[in-house]
C-alpha cells in the first residue's frame, strides 16, 4: 500500500512506540526514505520525547523526598501496633 | 526466617525487586520498611498528581497524602496489578478528590469516548530539523518551553502523556491506572505528541543553530 503524508502522521506515535503492524511499518519506512517532511516530523517528535523522558526536564521540588519521609515517619509512629485495617 | 531485623533492613534497601515480600513484612509489623518500598516511586507519584493539579505545592501535598493512604491501605493491595500501578491509581484518586473539593472540573469528562476528528491534530512542518543537533536538547529554554507546552495541553491529553512519556509507563499500565481502554490511551497519546511537536517546532525553528550558545531575551 502506498501511504500519503497524512496517513503517515497518523501512525507516527505508534511507530515510535513500535506498535504498528510489520506490513504497515514497512510502508511507513518506504515513505520516510523519500519524504523529508515526514522524516523531519518523526525526528522532531522523537527528540521531544527524549527530552520529555529526561529526568531533568520534569523534576520533583527540592526537599520533596525529605518532607515526604518525615510525614511517613509520623504516620508510622502513630499507627497502633495492630495496624488500622 | 532470619530474625536479625537490622541485617534485613539493609538488605531490603537494595532489594526493590522483591516487593511482595517487603509488603508482607510491613504488614507483619516491620513498618519502617515502607520507606524503602516507596522510594523508587516518589517521582512517579509526584508527577502523576502534578499533571492533574498543575501546581507544585498542591502536588506535593497530594503526593504525600497518596503515600500516606498507600501506607494505611497497604493490606488491601492485591498482587494482580503491579505495586507501581496501584500507587498510581491512588495518586490519581487523590488528585481527583482535590479537584472535586476545589470544584475544578478537571477530569470528570474522562469517560467520553467519542473523540474529535483527528484532522485538527496535524503536526508542524520543519525542513531544517536535521540542522538542529541533539545537543540542542540541552538548552534550558527548550526544557522550559516543553514544560510550558505540557502544562498547556488539555487535561485529558496531559494526563495520558504524563503517565506514558514523562513517567515511562507502558500503554497497558497507563490504561490500567486510568481504567481506560488502551485504544483510547493511544489516541490521546498520539494527539498529545502531535500538539507538543506543533508547539515546540516553531521554537526550534526560530533558534538558528549559530545562536544556540548565546542567551537570548526570549
Ligand atoms: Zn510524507
Amino acid at each position: 500500500m502506498k501511504l500519503d503524508c497524512k496517513h503517515v502522521w497518523g501512525y507516527i506515535s505508534d511507530y515510535i512506540d513500535n506498535s504498528v503492524d510489520p506490513a504497515v511499518r514497512e510502508d511507513i519506512e518506504r515513505h520516510l526514505e523519500h519524504c523529508e517532511i515526514c522524516s523531519a516530523i518523526l525526528d522532531s517528535t522523537r527528540n521531544i520525547l527524549i527530552l520529555t523522558a529526561d529526568e531533568r526536564t520534569f523534576e520533583v521540588p527540592v526537599g520533596f523526598s525529605e518532607k515526604l519521609h518525615r510525614r511517613l515517619e509520623e504516620e508510622i509512629k502513630k499507627d497502633p501496633e495492630s495496624g488500622e485495617k | 526466617m532470619c530474625g536479625d531485623s537490622a541485617a534485613h533492613f539493609f538488605m531490603m534497601t537494595t532489594a526493590t525487586h522483591n516487593e511482595a515480600q517487603t509488603i508482607a513484612r510491613i504488614l507483619a509489623g516491620e513498618k519502617e520498611l515502607f520507606h524503602d518500598l516507596i522510594r523508587p516511586y516518589e517521582r512517579m507519584v509526584y508527577l502523576t498528581v502534578f499533571a492533574m493539579l498543575k501546581n507544585e505545592t498542591e502536588a506535593e501535598d497530594a503526593a504525600q497524602d497518596a503515600f500516606v493512604n498507600a501506607y494505611r491501605y497497604l493490606a488491601s493491595f492485591r498482587a494482580e496489578s503491579k505495586f507501581s500501578t496501584w500507587l498510581t491509581m491512588i495518586a490519581i484518586n487523590q488528585a481527583r478528590q482535590k479537584l472535586r473539593r476545589d470544584k475544578k472540573v478537571g477530569f470528570e469528562s474522562i469517560e467520553e469516548t467519542i473523540e474529535d476528528n483527528d484532522g485538527e491534530f496535524t503536526p508542524a512542518f520543519l525542513t531544517d530539523w536535521r540542522e538542529v543537533p541533539l545537543e540542542a536538547l540541552e538548552r534550558k529554554e527548550l526544557r522550559e518551553a516543553l514544560q510550558k507546552a505540557v502544562t498547556e495541553l488539555p487535561d485529558k491529553y496531559r494526563q495520558v502523556f504524563s503517565l506514558r512519556d514523562i513517567q515511562g509507563l507502558s500503554i497497558q499500565e497507563t490504561s490500567e491506572a486510568l481504567n481506560m481502554n488502551p485504544g483510547l490511551v493511544k489516541i490521546r497519546l498520539r494527539r498529545a505528541r502531535i500538539m507538543l511537536q506543533k508547539s515546540l517546532v516553531p521554537f526550534l525553528k526560530n533558534t538558528p543553530p549559530a545562536y544556540r550558545r548565546f542567551g537570548r531575551a526570549q
